[in-house]
C-alpha cells in the first residue's frame, strides 16, 4: 500500500473540532495491563537458523515443544475456567490444535511486533473461544503467560469474549457471526494492497446458524478472496444440544463449496493435518477448513458433552482437570 | 467490482442541478465521492446495490468500487475489516437499514472499534415516500446517537451534504452522514429569497446560526424542518415575534454551548425544535437531555407523531401530513411565549 497522503480535500485544512461528548466515557486501555517487562526478553524474530540441518531440528524440536505447548495451553484455559468468573471451558479446548498450529506454525506474525502491516491477521468469531486465544497469545510471547493470573480481574482487559486491549487480539469478537464479514474486509484490503497476507476467521459450528455468517461467505466465495480462511471448530455441540439437533448444519462442506469456496476436511486435534490444510495452496478460492473436533477435549469425563460447556472449576475439580490435561491425549 | 457501466455526464460536484433545480444531496455526494476517490487511495465505496451508483465511471479506482448485494449485516463488517486495515469505507445503504437491520454491526464492528467507517444512509425520515415504513427511517438519528464515537450529521441541502461529506472524511472516528431521496430545496436561495443575510458556511461539530431574532430559538435539522423552521420565522416576524433560526445538521456530538448561548440571548427559556424523526431519540431529546442539564429549559419538540406513516404520498405530503410544518412551528412557538 502507498504511504499514507494527507486527504485530497479543500476544507477544512484542520481536523474539525467536534465538540466532546461530556459523558464520553475512555475504554479501558493498556494502561490497565501490566506492565510487560519482559517484553524486551523476548527472542528477535530476526534469529534463524543458518544451516538447513539446523532448520530441521528446529522443526524436530518444535514438533516436540508444541505437543507440550499444546498441553501447557490447556492447563491455562483449566487456569482461568477456575477463576471466580469461570470459563467457556468445552469449546475452548476443542480450539487448542488449531490455534497452536495456526501461531505457532502457520500464520506470519512476529508478537514483538503486533501491528506489524503485512501480517497475517486471525479473528476467532467465535468470541466464547478467548481463553484459548489468551492462552495460545501468551505462549507465543505476546504478553507473559503471569499475566493470565489476572483473567476476569476487575479492572483488567481479561473479558470472557476477545478485548483488543489484550496484545495480539485483532479485533472484539462474541456476538457470532460477526467474524467473516470482517475477514472479508481484510482479505479485501489486502488484495488492494496487493500484499499476500492471510486473514483467517475461526468459526464454531453453532454459529453457522447465524445468517451473516453466509452474507459473508456468499461474498467471499463471489469475490474469491483465496487470501481467506475459515476454520470451523466442528465440535458437533453448542450451548444447550448438538448442532443437528438443534438447527442441521450437514451436508455441512456441500454448504461451503455451493457458497463458492474450497474444503478441506480434516481432524482437529492432528496438528500435522491442520498444518497441512491450513498451509496447501488454493485455486483461487476462499478456503473453508472443516476441523472435526472434541468438545471438552483433553478432559475424558465431560469430553463430547454439553456440559463441558460453561465452568467455574472449584479447587478440587481443577486439580483433577489439571492431572487429566498433564496425562496427555489419549 | 470495478466500474458500474458507462459514464455519466460529468456534473462538477455540488453544481446546480443542469435541469435548473438544486441537485438531491445523494448525487452531490456520489460525485464528490468519485472525484476524491481518484485523489485518495484510500477510499473505498462499498455499495449495496443501492443503485446510486448505476453508469458511474471510477475510473482508475474502480477496483475500490465493490457492490456486495443485499446484505447490510455483511456490509457492516466488511467496512469495519477494511477500515482496521488503513482504508476509508464509505458504506451506502437506506437509513433504516443502516440503523436498525445492521445495528448491531454498527455497533460491535465499526463503533467498538472507533473505525473511520462513513454510513451514507439516504431516504432518511420519510423521504422513501411512499415505499412505505418498511423503508422510512424516523429512528434512526436516536439509534446512532446512542452509539459510543460516532459523529451523526443531517445536512439540510445539497451544498451541506457535499461541505459536510468532505469534513467528515477527516475525522478519526465513525459518521453517520443521513440523506434522503430527491432534492430539495437550496438553502441559500430560500435565505436570498426571504431577504435574511447569508448564513456562515456550515461547519461540522457547530450549530449554523441561519437567522437571529430576539424572543424564541428554533433548532433543526435535515431539509424540510430547517425550512419548516425558517418559514416559521417569516410569520413569527410578522406577528411581532422574533426568531432566531438553528441549523443543527450535527446531532451527535452536540453543539450545546451554540444552543445555550443562542437560548440565552433570547432571555427566554424556550427552544422549538424541529425534525423528520418520531419524538423518541431525535434531536428534541438530544436538544432536551443538553440544556436540561444547564437550566430548566422548555423544549417543545415537532416531530412526525409516534405512529407508522402508512398511506401513500411523496416526502413533503407526508411531512404535511404528520405536521412537521411551519404552521406547527409557528403554533408551538407562539404558545410557548404566551
Amino acid at each position: 500500500m502507498p504511504p499514507r497522503e494527507p486527504l485530497a480535500v479543500a476544507e477544512p485544512a484542520e481536523l474539525p473540532e467536534l465538540p466532546e461528548p461530556a459523558d464520553r466515557v475512555e475504554p479501558a486501555d493498556r494502561a490497565m495491563l501490566p506492565e510487560p517487562a519482559d517484553r524486551a526478553a523476548l527472542p528477535e524474530s530476526g534469529d534463524r537458523p543458518a544451516s538447513v540441518e539446523a532448520e530441521v531440528a528446529e522443526v524436530a524440536e518444535a514438533a516436540v515443544d508444541l505437543a507440550a505447548v499444546a498441553v501447557r495451553v490447556r492447563e491455562l484455559i483449566v487456569g482461568m475456567c477456575a477463576s471466580a468468573d469461570g470459563g467457556h471451558l468445552g469449546g475452548s479446548m476443542s480450539l487448542v490444535e488449531i490455534l497452536v498450529t495456526l501461531y505457532h506454525e502457520v500464520l506470519r506474525v512476529d508478537p514483538t511486533r503486533p501491528q506489524a502491516p503485512d501480517r497475517d491477521v486471525l479473528l476467532l468469531s467465535k468470541g466464547h473461544g478467548a481463553i484459548a486465544l489468551y492462552a495460545v497469545l501468551a505462549t507465543r510471547g505476546y504478553f507473559p503467560v503471569e499475566w493470565l493470573d489476572g483473567y476476569a480481574a476487575p479492572g483488567g482487559p481479561f473479558l470472557a469474549h476477545p478485548n483488543r486491549a489484550v496484545p495480539g487480539v485483532e479485533m472484539p469478537t462474541g456476538s457470532l457471526g460477526h467474524g467473516l464479514a470482517l475477514g472479508v474486509g481484510h482479505a479485501l484490503a489486502a488484495r488492494l494492497d496487493g500484499s499476500d497476507r492471510r486473514c483467517v476467521v475461526v468459526l464454531g459450528d453453532g454459529e453457522l446458524q447465524e445468517g451473516s455468517v453466509w452474507e459473508a461467505a456468499m461474498a467471499a466465495g463471489s469475490l474469491g478472496l483465496d487470501r481467506l480462511t475459515a476454520v470451523i471448530d466442528r465440535n458437533g455441540l453448542q450451548l444447550g444440544d448438538g448442532t443437528e439437533d438443534v438447527i442441521t448444519l450437514e451436508p455441512l462442506a456441500d454448504r461451503w463449496r455451493a457458497f463458492g469456496w474450497e474444503v478441506r476436511e480434516v481432524d482437529g486435534h492432528d496438528r500435522g493435518a491442520l498444518r497441512a490444510a491450513l498451509t496447501e495452496p488454493g485455486t483461487g478460492r476462499p478456503v473453508a477448513v472443516i476441523a472435526r473436533t472434541v468438545k471438552g477435549r483433553g478432559l475424558p469425563y465431560v469430553e463430547g458433552q454439553v456440559r463441558s460447556h460453561f465452568a467455574r472449576l472449584g479447587e478440587t475439580q481443577r486439580g483433577r482437570a489439571l492431572r487429566a490435561v498433564r496425562r496427555g491425549i489419549r | 467490482m470495478s466500474t458500474a457501466g458507462p459514464a455519466a455526464a460529468a456534473v462538477p460536484a455540488g453544481a446546480a442541478n443542469p435541469a435548473g433545480g438544486p441537485r438531491a444531496g445523494r448525487d452531490v455526494y456520489r460525485d464528490l465521492l468519485v472525484e476524491l476517490m481518484a485523489a485518495d487511495d484510500r477510499l473505498v465505496c462499498l455499495d449495496s446495490d443501492t443503485g446510486l451508483f448505476s453508469g458511474v465511471d471510477f475510473g482508475s479506482a474502480g477496483d475500490r468500487y465493490v457492490n456486495l448485494g443485499i446484505a447490510e449485516q455483511n456490509l457492516m463488517g466488511v467496512a469495519a475489516g477494511l477500515a482496521r486495515s488503513g482504508r476509508i469505507p464509505m458504506v451506502n445503504t437506506m437509513a433504516t437499514f443502516a440503523s436498525t437491520r445492521a445495528l448491531e454491526a454498527v455497533k460491535v464492528d465499526i463503533a467498538f472499534n472507533d473505525l473511520p467507517v462513513r454510513i451514507v444512509a439516504t431516504h432518511g425520515g420519510l423521504a422513501a415516500g411512499h415505499l412505505g415504513p418498511t423503508h422510512h427511517a424516523l429512528e434512526d438519528l436516536a439509534i446512532m446517537r446512542t452509539l459510543p464515537n460516532m459523529t451523526v450529521v443531517a445536512p439540510a441541502d445539497g451544498d451541506a451534504c457535499a461541505r459536510l461529506f468532505r469534513q467528515s472524511l477527516e475525522l478519526p472516528g465513525p459518521v453517520y452522514l443521513r440523506l434522503g431521496r430527491a432534492a430539495t430545496p437550496d438553502l441559500a436561495a430560500t435565505l436570498a429569497t426571504a431577504g435574511v443575510p447569508d448564513a456562515p458556511p456550515v461547519r461540522l461539530g457547530r450549530v449554523q446560526p441561519l437567522r437571529t431574532g430576539g424572543d424564541v430559538v428554533l433548532a433543526a435539522c435535515g431539509p424540510y424542518p430547517v425550512l419548516a423552521a425558517l418559514g416559521a420565522a417569516d410569520e413569527l416576524a410578522r406577528r411581532g415575534i422574533g426568531a432566531t433560526v438553528l441549523n443543527v445538521h450535527t446531532v451527535r456530538p452536540l453543539d450545546v454551548e451554540t444552543l445555550d448561548a443562542a437560548v440565552l440571548a433570547t432571555g427566554r427559556p424556550v427552544v422549538v425544535t424541529v425534525e423528520e424523526h418520531w419524538p423518541s431519540g431525535g434531536l428534541g431529546s438530544a436538544v432536551a437531555e443538553a440544556l436540561a442539564e444547564r437550566r430548566p429549559t422548555r423544549v417543545l419538540r415537532v416531530a412526525v407523531p409516534d405512529g407508522f406513516v402508512a398511506v401513500a404520498g411523496d416526502q413533503r405530503y407526508l411531512l404535511e401530513r404528520a405536521g412537521v410544518t411551519a404552521a406547527a412551528v409557528v403554533d408551538r412557538a407562539v404558545a410557548a411565549l404566551r
